[in-house]
């Protein structure tokens, strides 16, 4: 069984707490994605895992035993390095087939893990070439083939697809998709980039100055995020964030956002929101939810009006920007139905959507 | 909903139970650290013997009995004394200065125009040259000491210090032209463009830009000069004869000999006194130095 | 940017705006052909061009043509020189250690040089500086006076070497007097000198390989000794070769050592091609025949730069 525990790691260089106390299971076959900005602290979590880093305190288990004090070759893991870091002067076979070789495995043995790997990579031809004859896709290919090899009990990748453009980067995401399902294992994956964690993940694990933020499903992160963090970090454009007050007006509750804008709260969030009438919060709504007035059935209470400060044409929806009390927030509309910048424009705001938070805890309520 | 399972037993007790990797990361600094200090005795016995032994008497130093790495009787600088006064060192000293200056000069003159325009200006047989130049650079002076003999007698420079300002450049030239081309060609296109803009000549584009931009370079270059220069031993050896004309490598060596007898305090003294410049040179701008030794060879 | 700067002479009319040249006059021409790029940038190398070509090319070649001279260089007697050198026991004596001289000492040197750059990058990269530091100084000490040194240490009468030795209870050594012990010392001073130019290249090139690199290999499961074969040696063996090639040039033609601390003696034992030279050329005043000595050093030397040249080319396309 291959499940990795984290157990109140904590990492420290010098005196700086880069990773403070995490917890983490990831059961057998999950692929398990550390999403954050750069310097939560995600890449060297996943170096403590593989073993390259030392663990300052706190354990880390892999299969069921604690490996703190293993060398990387005895966890019985293999790593995706984002440099692909293949041995230069080695072909693309010795390149793979290294790790086996250094653990004295038969000749023939090696050739049919290769083989099995080109095949599932589709790398076959370029078995006899050196790393810089290839591209960048192809090298990272030989990367992901030198970990697979090894039948590891766990993948490691330290954002394997930084280095790609843009194109070629959603060409290898389905790849690595395609191979985990291919190749029923463990895997850890590092990225910044969280349309890659939404799209590769079982699980997310959302990090932010050394801690985790959340742990949850792509799905669930996005629609039910429990932090003012992660609901900013996931989704692309982020979420709206609005100062407001929570007003009781006659039998609802009501969201002021400005002077002119005051959005009805639905009933069935009423409840939930009902104590904290009155307090200064946060207004969290995600751009797909302020459109153009679009459904018959709406509820015009929800509408309002604002003038466009700047129009982005996407094509298959436009993208508006305005201000409310001073703050920019974005919404999506029909392009056919988007006014110009400058102009005033009709908005619907879907509040079945919305969120509240709390200013100084961060926390979603 | 799903958040990290808190775990319900306590953590491993760590008391007394290091972690093996940073034990063995430990046991192999020791033995680095070991090593290391065996080398750095082998590496500096000798100048250490060298200044202990200057900084003796010669009474101490002849007498045979007594431990020759230690100072027994007391510090003095009287060989330093002597060494100046009483033998021509101070001579030597002055010619080494007035040639070593002398070719440093020549050199950068020489090898920066050579280095801009071989690393920047691409004309006919530029690369040719340039594959000339490094192996003139392996053509030692003990292949060329004869013929030259021959040369510098002829020019009417045999037994002048003069003479070795002629050939002195032989030695740094090629070398120092090979690290300058790197320098400079490693400097982007795009300066050169924008210059010509400006409306810079070439000589303004090197003087205003690519000195100033090339200087850790031009430093590099110009320390291996000097070293090279201050320790030359074949050209004096085989070319100057009087003392007046000599330089400290030859001159320490051959000339201080009083007699039959070998001072080896004075000696010793002088030795340092004349390894001083490059030593000092080297302690200030040790960057430098190495950035001059390693691109040569590393610089394609 | 225009190589060549189209211009007319003042004075002639020209038809129209359709820059050709009409009719310049010489001056003009000779204006033109100062502002070429290509021959300013000649005229940059001349200075260069003029001390090579009369300073190593044209005595290299001179030298050729004085070995094939007498001793009082009044005629021409081919190839007699050399026979002559080819028939003494010595001569064919002085080929052979130079020769071992160089293998032996390039060998020690790299060697050294390779395990003491290994031993700093070990170390945490603060404290790598002073070591570096202090390891280098035998390069930086003018080799004729640590030869000085050396000779000093090595003393007949006086050796400190000597007097740890018999302090200890062992036998002294006769470091310059007895012929494979002055052997041994030459080679020794010669290795104590070279040995930290080896250790600056190599530590240069160590730190040029990427960490990444020693990562994944411990990860595919490599011990140290595994890293080292498989990744290190293969990344640093162009720099390897070059450095060896070069440093064979360079001792072999070695005077200062042999010069000052033996002058070639005792018996001619440990005289090298630069030293016989010396003394047949310049101290015994027969400058063909020492021309001719030290042209026989002329083939190694060539191999071995061409097989530089070819070296450096492959890292000069390696790195760029």
């Amino acid at each position: 069984m291959a499940e990795v525990a984290l157990r109140n790691v904590v990492k420290r260089f010098d005196n700086v707490e880069v990773v403070r106390s995490i917890n983490l299971d990831i059961p057998d076959n999950e692929f398990v994605v550390l999403v954050g900005p750069s310097g939560c602290g995600k890449s060297t979590t996943l170096r403590m895992i593989a073993g390259l880093e030392e663990v300052t305190s706190g354990d880390i288990s892999i299969g069921g035993e604690v490996v703190n004090d293993r060398p990387p070759k005895d966890r019985d893991i293999a790593m995706v390095f984002q440099n692909y870091a293949l041995y230069p002067h080695m072909s693309v076979f010795e390149n793979m087939s290294f790790g086996l070789k250094l653990r004295k495995f038969p000749k023939e043995e090696i050739r049919k893990r290769v083989d099995h790997a080109a095949r599932i990579l589709d790398i076959t031809e370029l078995l006899d070439r050196k790393p810089k004859a290839l591209s960048g896709g192809q090298r990272q290919r030989v990367a992901m083939g030198r970990a697979i090899v090894r039948n590891p009990k766990v993948f490691l990748f330290d954002e394997p697809l930084s280095n790609l453009d843009a194109k070629l980067r959603v060409q290898m995401r389905t790849e690595i998709k395609r191979v985990h399902q291919l190749v029923k294992t463990t895997t850890v994956y590092v990225t910044h980039d969280q349309v890659e964690a939404m799209t590769l993940a079982d699980r997310v694990v959302v990090m932010n100055n050394g801690r985790i933020e959340q742990i949850a499903t792509p799905q669930e992160l996005y629609h039910h995020p429990k932090t003012l963090f992660v609901a900013g970090f996931m989704g692309s454009p982020a979420m709206n964030f609005m100062r407001c007050r929570l007003e009781q007006n006659g039998v609802g509750l009501r969201v002021r956002l400005s002077d002119a804008v005051s959005l009805p709260v639905p009933a069935s969030q009423s409840a939930r929101y009902q104590p904290l009438t009155g307090k200064e919060l946060v207004f969290g709504l995600r751009p797909e939810h302020i459109t153009e007035p679009r459904r018959n059935d709406r509820d015009l209470q929800c509408e309002f009006a604002a003038t466009l400060d700047v129009v982005e044409p996407m094509g298959m929806e436009t993208m508006v920007y305005f201000t409310v009390d001073g703050q920019e927030v974005c919404g999506r509309v029909d392009p056919g139905s988007a006014a110009g910048p400058g102009e005033q424009m009709r908005l619907y705001a879907d509040m079945d959507r919305m969120h509240l938070i709390d200013p100084q805890s961060g926390a979603v309520l | 909903m799903s958040t990290a399972a808190v775990a319900a037993r306590a953590p491993r007790e760590r008391l007394g139970v290091r972690a093996s990797l940073s034990r063995n990361r430990r046991w192999a600094l020791i033995t680095s650290y070991v090593f290391l200090v065996i080398f750095a005795i082998f590496f500096l016995t000798p100048p250490f013997y060298m200044v202990v032994t200057a900084l003796k008497s010669d009474a101490e130093v002849a007498h045979m009995a007594t431990n020759p790495w230690i100072i027994a009787d007391g510090v003095t600088l009287d060989q330093f004394r002597i060494l100046f006064t009483q033998t021509d060192f101070l001579i030597f000293f002055k010619n080494t200065i007035i040639v070593t200056v002398s070719t440093v000069a020549i050199t950068m003159v020489v090898s920066v125009l050579a280095a801009f325009s071989l690393g920047r200006m691409k004309f006919w047989g530029s690369s040719i040259l340039a594959t000339g130049i490094f192996l003139t650079y392996l053509v030692p002076d003990t292949l060329l000491f004869i013929p030259l003999f021959q040369i510098v007698k002829a020019v009417g420079l045999l037994n002048s210090y003069w003479g070795m300002i002629l050939v002195y450049p032989t030695l740094t030239v090629p070398f120092c032209t090979w690290i300058m081309i790197g320098y400079f060609q490693s400097i982007p296109k795009e300066l050169d463009e924008a210059a010509l803009i400006d409306g810079a000549g070439h000589m303004q584009m090197l003087t205003k830009i690519f000195i100033p931009v090339a200087l850790p370079g031009i430093i590099a270059a110009m320390i291996f000069a000097f070293t090279v220069s201050w320790a030359a031993f074949v050209y004096p050896m085989a070319f100057l004869y009087s003392a007046d004309q000599q330089v400290l490598t030859v001159g320490t060596v051959t000339s201080l000999i009083r007699g039959d007898v070998y001072k080896w305090g004075m000696l010793m003294a002088g030795a340092l006194v004349a390894a001083a410049p490059p030593l000092v040179i080297y302690a200030f701008l040790m960057d430098y130095y190495i950035a001059g030794l390693t691109s040569g060879a590393t610089k394609g | 940017m225009a190589d060549t700067v189209q211009t007319w002479s003042p004075g002639i009319r020209s038809p129209g705006l359709q820059g050709v040249r009409l009719q310049p006059s010489a001056s003009g021409n000779l204006r033109l052909f100062m502002r070429r790029r290509s021959t300013i940038a000649f005229l940059m190398c001349l200075p260069l061009i003029v001390i090579i070509t009369s300073l190593v090319l044209y005595p290299a070649l001179y030298s050729i043509y004085l070995s094939m001279l007498n001793k009082s260089q009044t005629r021409f007697i081919g190839l007699g020189n050399f026979s002559f050198l080819l028939s003494r026991d010595v001569f064919w004596m002085v080929m052979e250690q130079t020769a071992i001289f160089a293998l032996s000492a390039v060998f020690f040197k790299a060697l050294i040089g390779l395990i003491t750059a290994h031993l700093i990058n070990n170390l945490p990269v603060k404290g790598q500086r002073k070591w570096r530091g202090m390891l280098l100084v035998p390069w930086v000490i003018p080799l004729a006076l640590s030869s000085l040194g050396w000779w000093w240490l090595f003393d007949p009468t006086h050796s400190a070497f000597n007097y740890i030795l018999s302090s200890l209870g062992f036998e002294e050594i006769p470091w310059l007097s007895s012929p494979y012990w002055a052997r041994f010392s030459v080679i020794l001073v010669n290795v104590w000198y070279g040995a930290p130019f080896f250790l600056i290249m190599y530590l240069a090139a160590l730190k040029s390989v990427p960490e990444q690199l020693y990562e994944a290999a411990s990860i595919d499961g490599a011990s140290a000794w595994q890293k080292f074969i498989h990744i290190t040696l293969p990344m640093m063996r162009n720099i390897i070769a070059i450095t060896v090639l070069f440093s064979l040039i360079v001792t072999f033609a070695n005077f200062d050592i042999v010069q000052i601390m033996t002058a070639g003696g005792p018996r001619n034992m440990t005289h090298v091609f630069a030293t016989y030279s010396f003394m047949l050329g310049i101290r015994s005043g027969d400058l063909p025949l020492g021309a001719a000595t030290s042209l026989f050093m002329f083939p190694i030397l060539g191999i071995a730069a061409i097989f530089i040249l070819r070296g450096v080319r492959k890292r000069g396309r390696e790195i760029g």
